[in-house]
């Protein structure tokens, strides 16, 4: 018999239009790291909130057995008593506290007379940041830490819990490869300590490395669980989109045609510090290619496209030309009238009104295209974001659908066609696919390639290296907020980008 | 070679029942709101041995409701984009005390009266936009100034006294009057407790053209796919829908017809609908108030639209000042004191959430149907004004509570 410290059986649920989850067993053994897997909307996260009581029970139907009991947690605080800990991809810190406040937060240490005893909060706290390898102040800041380190800190704050089931979704979507390596192995370290996990990513090879066993959901059913030693990459996604995927990066030989967009000696500073973020950088971008822009995170890629998008930093020098004319880029409304978008990489922040639905989020930064004299024409409106749901393949019961209901990577691409909807000469495309399953990879992969065809200049800022290198046609290296490189794809090689990456030859 | 995968937009069809499901739980909000108004009128007609009940009480009420309801009609955009605008009671009272010096002092007619007095109203909102949109100061901070330093210009231009417009020449008086008091004139003579021939035909039109449009706007969703109801369902939504239109109507009908300051109303707020719903101009308001960040990288020019925004709000400001102003008859110091209160009431029991980025013109008016009710029912029942207060208030965290509760489920 095995041992399972949680069972959940028949799960199934279901929200207005959509069935998130039909009949769905999933069982996780003591001990093991538990990788779930499968497409956008599958019901990954669904099946996780189901798990913490964030859906009480009784909005879904099925049993959740954890430690041999059947659990009827109503809220999250039920399911951390009983040693449970989930960390959503949104990271839940609270910014200007300090490790220490965070980590205790709703929970603090009292003394007898009703305070918060610091001393002791600062000790245990100092204590769980060693066993996740933090060598970090519990005093400090939230805020003035990385993205890595954050992360690390909610893994301790779930350990401070005594949580004996740990579940992260998504943790590694937005960080480094060094960061990611450091959560891997102190992940390794917590199942020897018998820590129980369940372990969400779209990254496969991730999972492969790490997991012992995997479950693969597919439209909110349970296609299969594996052991990792039985189980492939290609058959996982295989499993996950319901046929193969032969060729991961669809890029296709060019002819390079003339300079689109240049920047010439573009210096930027940070606002807030003063710091030079974007320092005397110049490229040039073609028509017909695709330009990958590599770099560690926090070399200043984000910002330099931010900045020449006209929505960051103050600027200290530099042109932008676009087809042979001056842009002054002052604002957001001039680089869109200019031709040039920005798929941004926050895509919570500065992508989607999350109340609003799909299809007006859709259209909203081409509403004069589809209106007259102010007034909007909704059949061309649902016209246009019906277009983009088809050829995105997103995932919704219907373009009324507001956005904050769909799954992370099906809000990704709503915030493509948004862009895509205003028929840009240059598309910046900041992190395109983080969060984004294989299968709708390729598809933006594919939408990249279709945009060059038709003559648009894309340039795309990725972290993934494998991403940057197969799909770029030229690549440029960004290091401390200088370029460092720019190889052409014949030249780039993965060790080349990581030297420019970080020593900025 | 094509590398899509497998998969198309699952669009789910759901049954009869999921669908009335469905739509109730889409529009709880209005079917709350509709039910507190029917609860508290049937309420106020026990109380008050069914004198609330009688046409000439429900008509007076809607007259009553028309200032808040126009008030309110703008602060749902105010709130919806984030914003939020105290000021308007005492605008309100500057705006009618102006137009009342217009014909009493410089004794001009009606038509430059009123337009010399929406400029103003324009003016002052061009004053708030600039502050609010240009130099960042909070909504909160510059229309609590405003309340302030108009309500002391209110003093200043009326002498501190109230200023009947029976001091006006007369023939301008008399038709700036009907402005406030005014209904729709008949052909044939007809008494009160008749049906007043031209107010009914204008119903019968509104509702049919409200019945077409239902239609429309059904064969419209039908054409790409949408989910709607069964026809014979639709049919009978409308006729409800319908019937209560009616009975508003006929109320108006049978007591001395529709008034003016009523059809000035749902005219606003037919208007108003539109440019929240049909236009960039609106869109771009929920989306600033949604979330201001996407808004400004969508390229939506937020200063712009927010110093807009205020205008219209000093316009509709103004609006309602001239019809107060027209109904009492009066300028007064005390014009417009709490105005800001009830309007800002009536748009969140209409559902508009302070947070921004949500809110409809429809419910506001309904919203403010309900704040006139309780004014109107306490002060039939000669409740202590005390009390008066004290229920309005609980009244207002009651319906905001259950729009809270509503909206987690
Ligand atoms: N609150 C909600 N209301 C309506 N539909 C919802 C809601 N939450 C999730 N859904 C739908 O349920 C389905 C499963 O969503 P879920 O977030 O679990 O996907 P996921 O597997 O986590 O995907 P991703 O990898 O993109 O994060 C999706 O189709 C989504 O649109
Ligand atoms: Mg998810």
């Amino acid at each position: 018999m095995d041992d399972f410290i949680l069972e959940m059986k028949g799960i199934s649920k279901e929200f207005p239009g959509v069935k998130a989850l039909q009949n769905v067993t999933f069982q996780v053994r003591r001990g093991e790291i538990h990788a779930l897997v499968g497409e956008n909307g599958a019901g990954k996260s669904t099946l996780m909130k189901i798990l913490s009581g964030l859906y009480p029970y009784g909005t879904y139907g099925g049993d959740v057995v954890f430690d041999g009991q059947v659990q009827k947690f109503t809220e999250t605080r039920d399911s951390e008593k009983a040693g449970i800990a989930i960390i959503y991809q949104e990271l839940a810190l609270v910014k200007h506290m300090t490790i220490a406040e965070n980590i205790y937060l709703g929970d603090e240490i009292c003394g007898n007379a009703g305070w918060i005893d610091w001393n002791e909060t600062y000790q245990r706290t100092a204590k769980v940041l060693r066993e996740v390898g933090l060598k970090l102040s519990p005093a400090a800041r939230v805020i003035d830490i990385g993205v890595g380190s954050q992360q690390l800190v909610e893994i301790a704050k779930a350990l401070s819990k005594d949580a004996r089931l740990l579940i992260l979704d998504e943790p590694t979507a937005a960080l480094t490869e060094t960061e990611t390596d450091n959560l891997l192995k102190i992940l390794g370290s917590l199942q020897q300590k018998g820590v129980t996990c369940i372990y969400i990513s779209h990254r496969l090879n991730e999972v492969m490395s790490i997991a012992d066993r995997i479950t693969v959901l597919r439209d909110g059913r349970t296609i299969c669980t594996d052991e990792k030693v039985s189980m492939t990459v290609d058959r996982m996604i295989h499993n996950m989109v319901g046929r193969e995927l032969t060729n991961m990066y669809p890029r296709k030989e060019r002819p390079v045609g003339d300079t689109v967009l240049e920047v010439k000696n573009w210096t930027v500073r940070d606002p807030v510090t003063d710091d030079v973020v974007c320092d005397d950088m110049s490229f040039r971008a073609r028509k017909g290619e695709i330009l990958g822009i590599a770099g560690l995170m926090g070399a200043g890629r984000t910002e330099l496209v931010m900045s020449l998008f006209g929505v960051w930093g103050k600027r200290q020098s530099g042109e932008v030309w676009l087809e042979g004319k001056k842009l002054a880029n002052r604002s957001a409304i001039d680089a869109i009238s200019a031709g040039i978008s920005l798929v941004s990489e926050d895509r919570k922040r500065y992508g989607l009104v999350l109340g609003m639905d799909v299809k007006e989020n859709s259209t909203l930064a081409s509403l004069d295209r589809i209106s007259k004299l102010g007034i909007i024409n909704k059949n061309e409106e649902i016209k246009s974001a019906g277009q983009y749901v088809k050829e995105l393949r997103t995932k919704t019961p219907s373009l009324e659908q507001p956005v904050r209901n769909l799954s992370g990577g099906n809000q990704q691409k709503v915030v493509i066609a948004k862009w895509l909807l205003t028929r840009p000469k240059v598309l910046f495309l900041d992190e395109p696919t983080r969060g984004i399953d294989v299968g709708a990879k390729v598809e933006i992969y594919n939408i990249m390639n279709g945009l060059v065809d038709q003559g648009v200049c894309v340039i795309m800022i990725s972290s993934e290296l494998p991403e940057v290198l197969g799909m770029s046609d030229r690549i440029l290296v960004v290091h401390e907020g200088r370029i460092t490189g720019d190889l052409p794809r014949a030249e780039a090689t993965e060790e080349k980008v990581m030297h420019c990456a970080t020593s900025g030859s | 070679m094509n590398e899509a995968v497998k998969g198309t937009p699952s669009v789910k069809e759901g049954g009869v029942k999921d669908l009335i499901v469905d739509s109730i739980k889409h529009n709880t909000k209005q079917y709350t709101m509709f039910i507190a108004l029917i609860a508290i009128w049937v309420i106020f007609t026990f109380l008050t041995d069914s004198v609330f009940l009688t046409a000439r009480n429900l008509s007076n009420l809607f007259v009553q409701t028309v200032t808040t309801a126009i008030l309110a009609i703008g602060m749902v955009l105010i709130i919806v984009a984030g914003h939020i605008d105290l000021s308007v009671g005492s605008v309100l009272g500057f705006a009618g005390a102006v137009c009342a010096m217009f014909m009493i002092k410089l004794e001009w007619g009606v038509v430059p009266s009123v337009l010399a007095t929406l400029l103003v109203g324009l003016a002052i909102g061009t004053w708030h936009g600039f502050w609010v949109a240009y130099r960042k100061v909070p909504a909160f901070i510059v229309s609590l100034a405003s309340m302030l330093a108009f309500r002391g210009l209110i003093i200043g231009i009326t002498g501190g006294q109230t200023q009947g417009l029976e001091m006006a020449p007369e023939a301008a008086a008399n038709s700036f009057k009907l402005i406030g008091q005014g209904y729709l004139p008949t052909i044939a003579a007809a008494a009160e407790g008749h049906v007043h021939d031209t107010s009914l035909y204008c119903s019968v039109a509104v509702i049919a053209l409200f019945v077409a449009s239902g239609l429309r706007k059904r064969a419209a969703r039908m054409k790409y796919g949408f989910t709607v109801l069964p026809l014979n369902l639709e049919i009978l939504r409308l006729a409800f829908l319908s019937a209560i239109i009616g009975t508003f109507a006929m109320i108006m009908v049978m007591y001395l017809g529709i008034p003016w300051s009523v059809v000035l109303v749902l005219a606003l707020a037919v208007l108003f609908s539109f440019i929240a719903g049909n236009t960039r101009f609106g869109r771009h308001l929920y989306a600033i108030g949604g979330n201001p960040e996407a808004a400004k990288l969508s390229g939506i020019d937020i200063p712009r639209r927010t110093l807009a925004l205020w205008m219209i709000m000093g316009v509709m400001t103004a609006v309602a000042g001239i019809v107060y102003t027209a109904r009492l008859n009066a300028a007064t110091t005390s014009a417009g004191q709490n105005a800001e209160l009830d309007a800002i009431a009536a748009a969140v029991i209409g559902g508009t959430s302070l947070l921004g980025g949500e809110g409809t013109i429809f419910g506001a008016v309904i919203g403010a149907l309900v704040m006139a009710s309780l004014d109107n029912g306490m002060s039939l029942m000669n409740l202590d004004i005390t009390f008066q207060y004290v229920i309005k208030g609980l009244i207002l965290l009651l319906a905001v509570w259950v729009d809270m509760a509503q909206r987690k489920k």
